[in-house]
């Protein structure tokens, strides 16, 4: 039997621009990425929906807050309600929090700078499909470019997200744009969509300084991989 | 009918944007306290009942122009 590689929609919004990297680095690690335009009503036959990085819809009234509304996005909150693996990086992380499939919101950097360089970030949790090569402490390094990465949360809601252990990655060292706690990375109660500023798809490739975006996106693929397999045997 | 409808950062949300305001403000040698930077949203409606379009731009406010996490909103109808 020949293995399928695993398919992973990628949403093209107006503005997204990390598209074409994120596809990129599917290919890179074994897995095929299906552009989806935003227009679509209907996802295709894929394992896991990636919301790229960009500026959709311009970043018009609050970033994510129109792409929010595209068509396409009623049906990634019908995948990600079944269950469905989805990552936000960038703009698909604030498009996420807006659509209130992760908490929080992300705002203007603290430091009203756009920001564009690598950061470290501690691995809090492995035990999620995005994360599971990774080891609980390991420090990572991906860039972030944003002018709009600091997330926040009202005192009760960060309380919240803590205590269930929905933070994935937060900034050692060098926080980049004042998030609360840190944060970098979180996924939702039930660990299925996962959102964070930082780019694991510019960092697949040891030559554009870092290798270890890729963990994140194998992990996924390794999750997706599971998935399938399980779905066969039954 | 038109409604205006203000957007602000909640009462003790950092506003970087409006920190930024204020400390041009003061090199411009204007005593200012505190700047708060928010948005106006001027709307053409086609109710011409107030209660009626209060309660839609209410709805609107909800939906998409305010964030309730960080955003206080207030509506203004005029003729």
């Amino acid at each position: 039997m020949i293995e399928r590689r695993p398919r992973v929609a990628v949403v093209v919004f107006p503005g997204s621009n990390d598209d074409g990297d994120a596809a990129w680095a599917l290919g890179a690690i074994g897995a095929e990425a299906d552009l989806v335009w935003h227009a679509e009503t209907e996802l295709p036959d894929v394992g896991a929906v990636i919301l790229p990085g960009g500026f959709s819809y311009g970043d018009y009234l609050r970033c994510g807050a129109i792409a929010r509304f595209s068509p396409v996005m009623a049906a990634v909150g019908s995948f990600a309600a079944d269950g469905g693996l989805v990552l936000g990086t960038c703009n698909g992380f604030q498009i996420l929090c807006e659509a209130g499939l992760l908490p929080g919101v992300l705002r203007r950097n603290t430091s009203m700078r756009y920001v564009c360089r690598d950061v470290t970030l501690r691995v809090e949790r492995t035990d999620t499909p995005f994360t599971t090569r990774c080891e609980e402490g390991q420090l990572l390094t991906m860039p972030v470019k944003h002018g709009e990465g600091c997330w926040f949360a009202d005192e009760a809601l960060l309380a919240e997200v803590e205590a269930r252990g929905q933070v994935v990655l937060r900034y050692e060292g060098d926080n980049p744009n004042g998030s609360l706690a840190d944060i970098a990375g979180i996924v939702n109660a039930e660990g299925n969509v996962f959102g964070l500023m930082p780019h694991p798809e510019h960092a697949v490739d040891s030559l554009t300084g870092s290798a270890d975006g890729a963990l994140v996106l194998a992990s996924l693929v390794d999750a997706i991989r599971d998935r399938l397999s399980v779905g066969t045997a039954v | 009918m038109r409604a205006t409808v203000l957007v602000r950062p909640k009462a003790g949300i950092l506003d970087p944007q409006g920190q930024a305001i204020e400390g041009s403000l003061r090199q411009l040698g204007f005593a200012v306290g505190e700047a708060r930077v928010g948005r106006v949203v001027d709307l053409q409606l086609d109710a011409s009942d107030p209660v009626a379009a209060r309660a839609e731009v209410e709805l609107m406010c909800e939906q998409l122009l305010a964030n309730p996490l960080i955003e206080s909103y207030e509506i203004e109808l005029g003729a």
